[in-house]
């Protein structure tokens, strides 16, 4: 039996009967791991360790009752947290070789701020080797498959952290969308992910891929679940300079009472559309009637940057990546290959260790200090920077008109293992429509939506203003999603 | 063919803030101890070792510092500036790249005025960015260790136009900016620790010529010896090189202090590639009127400033004016020296002359004693009153010139005070006429031939005169105060 409550719904449980239900939860999660085939984890936390902790939580709650969840809204929460997350004496491999050994030396402020409320951290979830890839086949250590369809991929790159939710092995994960590698997995997986505006999440501990793209945010199983870790992963840090250094970058519980009745949605037209699976270009028309006929406003619109967005993403991502990534040069981290020890000059020793990148991560390294290489500088990354303002003043435009824009997260469900490797082009492609959140900084929430001909999860995106993260997702939940439980399982 | 030379100078001044400049490690060792002695990486955190995840928070202080350095040399002030990573490996590099400005420098075209025989020079500054220091390489045998206690820390670069032309205008310029970094405070002027390094860049190019020749970068140089001497050799080798036929290559060379040459450390066969780009981890730093003015109306005298006053007040030669300023504890020791002195001074002794005797006694003997024992003006022991005693007991003449200086040497070394030293020494000139004239007057009755060729108008013989009235007290007679004594006796029995 898998566990399928929400949060909200264990407390309750939980405060019934202190003593049993966490340790039964924490069991079931335990021997769902331990089962699972889908490559979801890639280290666990010690039992032991879990096991006092539940115990200390489940002394409070006997002492507290509900006070508990007022101070601690996790407790009792189980998450995983994608391998590019540091936590403080555990691995921090990034799906790479290169930091196969290496344990932080400290915690990411989300993770401070998710065992202060009380959660448990049952361990590091696979990914696309630093966060690059969109099907979870760039891990360096265990292979990932889709949970219900195991020829097909589960979307990447916080692959396990869609995994993990899906599979129920976890109540919640937090996974970094840089380009949509959120969303992405989730809509493949059929679970939520939500993009927050960039700066409301630090990014201190967050293994860096695309700096000014990157987004720590949650996965889960329901919209309550996604919100519950939202208000504990928002928030200003001073250790992050681009965290929003305002109260605003708290997540505000009492926006639903000033969000619009009647909100407008603006979905894409059709030539915004092209190359679309045809049972979710059906299942978008669906949902623009669903949400029509609850009540929201819905309008056509054309979002004529699309199609820039993806190379404009790329050549920045790349760019940053470079530089980024230029520290993993086998002098610290406990990561060296054998070879460097035998190197006579300073560049075989780098070339050595640097030869422990898998070949997605390498081709992105080059291409990006290409483009930032003297005489292509001003070609590529400037202006890509230039393009990137003017796509984010466009989408600006949009929201004087409309309060959201409602899009497909990907033109197909989840695809074959292996179908686009061989074609970088395709593969970039199934980014269309997740990176411009990322360029403009605004925030995006995946929600699962329907399924197609072979019952592969079919998932939506809703997308806001910078800052509208939270009425996102009481949108999402009032006109967008259905009743029944679509989930993976 | 005669050649002249093109000289720009690139400094790199540490700045003397608490923490480092993007975290919060202490940017230098604990009080008393050097950098040499501090334990090897002691000063370092998951941010400036860079753990994967890290980010780096801007030290404020640092953009105050800067903007100090910047108003100081009449700079434009740039809002936003914006940080840059410039992207390289090196070992002592953890993140793989250099945080530093690019294109958008905090201050901009400014200028340093320097002293020649010639009188002043106005020496342009391109721009003043700020930086992070890298770490440090150790090599132990065939290992190579890195100690990143120096990772972080902040630095100011300043960078000239190429507006000197000769080695003595480069070291001129070096001593000016040092002076005006150590009068704002922001550095803490170590040469022998780094604190303050320049790179020159020079070029040769017969006179006449417009276009710049071929230009070789001499890579840090702490003193400002060294600067002239390194430059000096550096102008002659590249002339000699033209003349013998030969190019002139692309590199960075060099000093090497003992032979007094400079040699190669790397040719740039290309041009160097950093993939600068803006660093996203940075907002770009937005400086207010309001901060700016902050700033200027604090800014402390500086040091050309203090020099001037030097010169208008107590008519010191712009010489001394300016060896006093090139460093403050000096300058500031200086004027209060003079503050004791001016109360106690008699009426009819002009400041002027004490100052100058005061100047005498530091820029000569004080300084001496501060190489001789390598150390700072900051640990000697003698207080800015007693060099006021002092100099106003010598210029009273109450000690002889020898006399005040072996003071001056315990004062330095041991400290206490004048009037000890003076006794415990035995230097004070004897001064009574009562006393003296007895004196006198049996040493003139013991020598009368000799007194009476004075008379005479043998003028030399009072050497002779003078040297017995010595002998006789021992020392402590007042040489000059004798010589009139003597003329005065000559004039009566005349």
């Amino acid at each position: 039996m898998k566990n399928s409550q929400t949060v909200l719904a264990f407390q309750e449980s939980w405060l019934a009967e202190p003593r049993v239900a966490l340790d039964k939860k924490i069991a079931e999660y335990l021997g769902s791991i331990v089962v699972d085939q889908t490559g979801a984890f890639l280290s666990q936390v010690a039992e032991t360790k879990l096991r006092s902790q539940a115990e200390t939580l489940a002394n409070e709650l006997k002492t507290q009752g509900e006070k508990l969840f007022k101070e601690k809204p996790l407790a009792g929460v189980c998450i995983g947290i994608k391998d590019n997350i540091a936590v403080e004496g555990e691995q921090l491999t990034c799906g790479s070789r290169i930091l196969e050994k290496y344990r932080a030396p400290y915690s990411a402020t989300v993770i401070e701020r998710c065992e202060k409320a009380g959660a448990l951290i049952f361990g590091k979830l696979n990914l696309d080797e630093f966060a690059m890839g969109s099907s979870g086949e760039n891990s360096a250590y265990l292979k990932t498959s889709h949970p219900t369809h195991p020829d097909r991929v589960c979307g990447g790159s916080s692959s396990g952290s869609a995994l993990a939710v899906a599979g129920r092995l976890v109540d919640t994960s937090l996974g970094s969308d840089t380009g949509g590698s959120i969303r992405l997995p989730a809509s493949f997986c059929g679970t939520f992910g939500l993009k927050p505006t960039y700066g409301r999440v630090s990014r201190y501990g967050l293994v860096a891929y695309g700096s000014s793209l990157d987004q720590i945010g949650p996965l889960s199983n329901s919209l309550s679940d996604l919100e519950l870790m939202a208000r504990v992963i928002y928030g200003s840090d001073p250790r992050d300079s681009t965290s929003v250094q305002t109260e605003l970058a708290g997540w505000n519980s009492e926006v639903s009472k000033s969000a619009n009745p009647r909100p407008q949605f603006g979905f894409l037209a059709d030539n915004c559309l092209e190359g679309l699976q045809p049972e979710i270009r059906l299942q978008y028309e669906v949902l623009k009637e669903q949400a029509r006929s609850k009540g929201a406003q819905v309008s056509e619109i054309d979002l004529g940057f699309l199609k820039q967005s993806v190379p404009v993403y790329y050549i920045i991502a790349m760019c940053e990546a470079s530089s980024n990534l230029s520290r993993f040069d086998g002098v610290r981290y406990q990561s060296r290959a054998a070879a460097s020890f035998e190197a006579s000059k300073l560049d075989e020793f780098y070339e050595s260790t640097r030869a422990l990148f898998g070949s997605e991560v390498k081709k992105r390294i080059l291409l990006g200090a290409f483009a930032l290489s003297s005489g292509y500088y001003d070609d590529y990354y400037l202006k890509a920077a230039k393009v990137r303002r003017l796509i984010a003043q466009e989408l600006n435009q949009v929201f004087q008109k409309i309060e959201a824009i409602v899009l497909p997260t990907s033109s197909t469900t989840a695809f074959k293992k292996g179908e686009r490797q061989t074609d970088p082009v395709k593969m970039f492609l199934s980014d269309l429509y997740t990176v411009v959140a990322n360029l403009a900084g605004v925030p995006a929430l995946a929600f699962p939506h329907s399924k197609d001909n072979e019952g592969l999860p079919i998932g939506f995106q809703i997308m806001g203003p910078g800052f509208s993260d939270e009425k996102l997702v009481i949108w999402a939940e009032q006109y967008l999603t259905q009743a029944i439980d679509v989930g993976a399982k | 063919m005669n050649f002249e030379a093109v000289i720009g100078l690139e400094t790199h001044v540490q700045l003397n803030t608490e923490s480092k400049i993007f975290c919060g490690c202490p940017a230098k060792p604990r009080t008393g101890v050097s950098v040499a002695d501090q334990e090897i990486n002691s000063s370092i955190c998951p941010v400036c070792t860079a753990q994967p995840g890290t980010l780096p928070v801007l030290n404020q202080k640092v953009v105050e510092f800067a903007l100090r350095a910047g108003l100081a040399t009449q700079c434009s002030i740039r809002s936003p500036n914006v940080f840059a990573r410039k992207n390289y490996f090196y070992p002592d590099l953890p993140k793989g790249y250099q945080i530093t400005q690019f294109e958008l420098p905090i201050a901009e075209n400014g200028f340093i005025l320097i002293d020649l025989p010639s009188g002043e020079k106005k020496i342009r500054l391109k721009r003043i960015h700020i930086e992070e220091d890298a770490g440090k390489n150790v090599h132990y045998g065939p290992y190579s260790l890195v100690n990143l206690n120096r990772a972080g820390v902040p630095l100011i670069e300043v960078v000239t136009e190429p507006d000197l032309s000769t080695p003595q205008e480069a070291s001129q310029y070096m001593k000016a900016l040092y002076a005006l970094v150590t009068y704002l405070e922001i550095c803490d002027g170590n040469l022998q620790e780094g604190n303050f390094r320049c790179d020159a860049n020079v070029s040769v190019r017969p006179i006449g010529e417009s276009r710049l020749g071929t230009r070789v970068e001499i890579k840090n140089v702490n003193s400002f010896r060294y600067i002239e001497k390194a430059i000096e050799y550096e102008i002659h080798r590249q002339v000699e090189m033209i003349r013998a036929g030969k190019r002139i290559v692309q590199e960075t060379r060099g000093f090497d202090s003992a032979r007094g040459v400079t040699q190669t450390l790397r040719v740039k066969e290309e041009a160097e590639e950093y993939r600068y780009f803006p660093d996203p981890d940075l907002a770009p730093i937005v400086i207010s009127d309001r901060q700016i003015e902050l700033v200027r109306v604090a800014l402390p005298e500086l040091p050309r400033d203090h020099q001037k006053r030097l010169e208008s007040e107590y008519k010191l030669s712009s010489y001394d004016a300016s060896v006093l300023t090139t460093d403050k504890t000096l300058a500031v020791f200086f004027d209060q020296c003079i503050a004791y002195m001016r109360p106690k001074a008699k009426p009819e002794a002009d400041v002027p002359s004490l100052a100058k005797s005061c100047c005498n006694l530091l820029t000569t003997e004080v300084l001496r004693f501060l190489t001789e024992n390598q150390i700072e003006m900051s640990e000697v022991k003698i207080t800015p009153s007693d060099l006021g005693e002092l100099t106003l007991k010598w210029v009273a003449q109450e000690v002889s010139s020898t006399g005040a200086k072996k003071v001056l040497e315990k004062l330095l070394s041991e400290g206490g005070s004048v009037e000890l030293w003076v006794t415990k020494l035995g230097v004070k000139q004897e001064n009574n006429d009562g006393e003296l004239m007895k004196i006198v007057e049996s040493v003139l009755a013991e020598n009368g031939a000799q007194f009476k060729e004075y008379c005479s108008g043998k003028d030399k013989v009072i050497g002779f005169l003078v040297g017995q009235i010595m002998k006789k007290t021992g020392g402590k007679a007042n040489p000059s105060k004798v010589q009139m004594l003597i003329a005065d006796i000559a004039k009566k029995s005349g």
